[in-house]
């Protein structure tokens, strides 16, 4: 006689035992998802990333040089969240991509699909597996430093810290719910990892340096400059976490200006917590309502 | 009972099943064969959910895309193509046992029933496994939970004969559940099955009932004298089981109902070297032990 969960049993199948088995969906889902990217390459490289990139920074950071005005950690913790946003997105838009998109064409999709899984409990647990997998080198990297700061007697901007580690979760879940948009609409790797690297490129150009300052040297709109700037994830990352650091906005664009001019800073830092959030979760919920209505494998 | 009504899909311009109906009653064992391309496939990922599609497909009447769980929850699969797991054997089955609601020793028992220790290569990656060794797992896996329809996509394709008998004894102890099989070829398949159901082009062309006659659960005793002891001979009948007499001349032992078939195919390769030849029906239920010469 087979043993059953009692979970399964037929008189589980009610509306409460449906929220059960969606749990026990995504906690199964969620921990597979962790287990398979220890496992991985992409992993060990991305995670090492973020340690070297923080080893290095600490070799050269702690010491009494001064650049810009900031010194030791605070100096570390600059460095550091510019360099994440630059690296962050790319490699989580390019790795999700690459896992969904090339799980559904190797059969995976056909294989895990056909068990009783719920399909919201599966894919929020990918979901929340991956943002896990994404933010935890990254935030490990960074409490490594504050370790090695306070061993070495330096200073630690604690505020700061909690700050642009909250911004970096934020930005992060934003690419994550990007990268399940992009591979759901999309049936094969190649073009799934053309468009998350267009994406990844258009919010790059929309930054202030680049497409926003050309706007702005073009007389564009003062209302089109500023939604270019609040719609772009990285750009609301950048100017939010120099907002601790440079609160006159030196070391920011024009666009930094503008934008505290009309919201003030209080409002732009909610709307640059909570936006990414609403965007990763808006892209997560619309990639899961394609699949839904659409040929899983 | 599985009731398929209409049942159409489109790939595009390609229409790939076209107005498909089929009732299957609970108990009957299937074989849905046709070339490349007829549409098996596509049809069991409409069955399980997973594909989109015109008509209507009832699982005990219900909708397997919009109750997925309550209907795969009754459904054991085993895809023909092993998908390419990282993971290790023991999370994967773990993962199936804790979303199936099934327990981890049941599958590790059908495991060792097809010959495979799940113990010995729980820590090794799915992926890295032989195409036999993947096979018997994701049959273990399937045939491993308490299923009411299992779905089997060429599920005997790369097991060795040993493990083929023990797959048919397993599938005659689910007597209750209903059974689809594909392949192209129908007599790998037939003898597991009382009825077929033959796609071209995705339209039903056959669909057909077949003899039970050494069908699940039944053995054959075969005894093999040869002419003088071959090695490769040897080797061959080593592998369905066979066991020499002193001289290496004499070969006895047992083949399941179903292989019967490919048992005779291997006699017909070593034709050269048999002198003679004996094979008998033995029902695999004790209540039926009466040997039949055939």
């Amino acid at each position: 006689m087979l043993a059953i969960n009692p979970a399964y049993a037929d008189e589980a199948m009610t509306r409460d035992g449906a929220a059960a088995r969606g749990w026990l969906s995504f906690r199964a889902t969620f921990r597979l998802e962790i287990a398979e990217a220890l496992r991985s390459r992409w992993f060990a490289a991305y995670a090492a990333t973020f340690f070297a990139l923080t080893g290095l920074l600490l070799v050269f950071g702690l010491t009494e040089s001064r650049v810009l005005g900031f010194t030791g950690l605070s100096r570390t913790l600059v460095t550091y969240t510019q360099l994440a946003m630059a690296i962050a997105p790319v490699f989580v838009l390019i790795s999700t991509v690459r896992a969904l998109a090339g799980d559904r064409e190797a059969g995976v999709f056909e294989y895990v699909l056909a068990l009783p899984l719920s399909l919201a409990g599966w894919y929020a647990g990918r979901v929340f597996g991956r943002f896990a997998l994404a933010i935890a080198p990254v935030a490990g990297a960074l409490v490594a430093a504050l370790v090695y700061g306070g061993i070495r007697g330096v200073a630690i901007p604690w505020r700061e810290f909690l700050f642009d580690m909250g911004l970096l979760a934020s930005l992060i879940f934003a690419f994550i719910g990007v990268g399940f948009l992009v591979s759901t609409l999309t049936r094969k790797v190649d073009t799934a990892q053309t468009f998350a690297f267009l994406i990844w490129l258009a919010l790059l150009l929309g930054l202030d340096l680049v497409l926003l300052g050309a706007l702005i040297r073009n007389h564009a709109p003062l209302e089109t400059v500023v939604a270019a700037a609040m719609l772009n994830p990285l750009q609301v990352f950048r100017v939010a976490s120099m907002m601790l650091f440079d609160p006159q906005l030196v070391l920011l664009g024009p666009t930094a200006y503008a934008i505290f001019d009309i919201f003030g800073r209080e409002l732009f830092l909610v709307w640059a917590f909570l936006y990414p959030i609403a965007l990763g979760a808006l892209s997560a919920g619309l990639g899961y309502w394609a699949l839904s209505r659409s040929d899983l494998p | 009972m599985i009731t398929l009504r209409a049942v159409g899909k489109r790939f595009g311009a390609a229409r790939v099943l076209d107005a498909i109906d089929i009732d299957i009653p609970t108990g009957q064992r299937v074989a849905l064969v046709g070339s490349n391309g007829a549409g098996k496939t596509t049809l069991f990922r409409c069955m399980l959910g997973e594909y989109t599609h015109d008509g209507e497909i009832r699982v005990d009447g219900r909708d397997p895309r919009h109750d997925r769980t309550q209907v795969l929850r009754h459904v054991g699969f085993v895809p023909q193509v092993a998908p390419p797991l990282a993971m290790p054997v023991g999370a994967l089955l773990r993962f199936v046992a804790e979303t199936s609601g099934a327990a981890q020793g049941d599958m590790a028992a059908v495991a060792a029933r097809l010959g495979l220790d799940v113990a010995a290569i729980r820590n090794r990656p799915f992926v890295k496994l032989s195409g036999g060794m993947k096979q018997k797992v994701l049959i273990a896996a399937a045939l491993g939970r308490t299923t009411r329809l299992l779905i089997l996509d060429e599920p005997a394709a790369n097991l060795d004969p040993a493990a083929r008998a023990a797959l048919f004894d397993l599938l005659a102890e689910r007597s209750a559940a209903s059974m689809i099989v594909s392949s192209h070829r129908l007599d790998e398949i037939a003898p597991l099955v009382n009825r077929v159901v033959e796609l071209q082009q995705g339209r039903v062309v056959l669909d057909d009932t077949v003899s039970q006659a050494g069908g699940l659960g039944t053995r054959f005793s075969c005894r093999i004298v040869v002419a003088r002891a071959d090695e490769a001979f040897g080797r061959a009948a080593a592998e369905w089981g066979l066991t020499p007499d002193t001289g290496g001349t004499q070969w006895s032992g047992a083949v399941a109902g179903p292989d019967r078939l490919a048992f005779l195919g291997f006699a017909a390769r070593h034709s050269g070297l048999i002198c003679s030849l004996q094979i008998m029906e033995a029902s695999h239920d004790a209540a039926n032990s009466e040997p039949s010469r055939v």
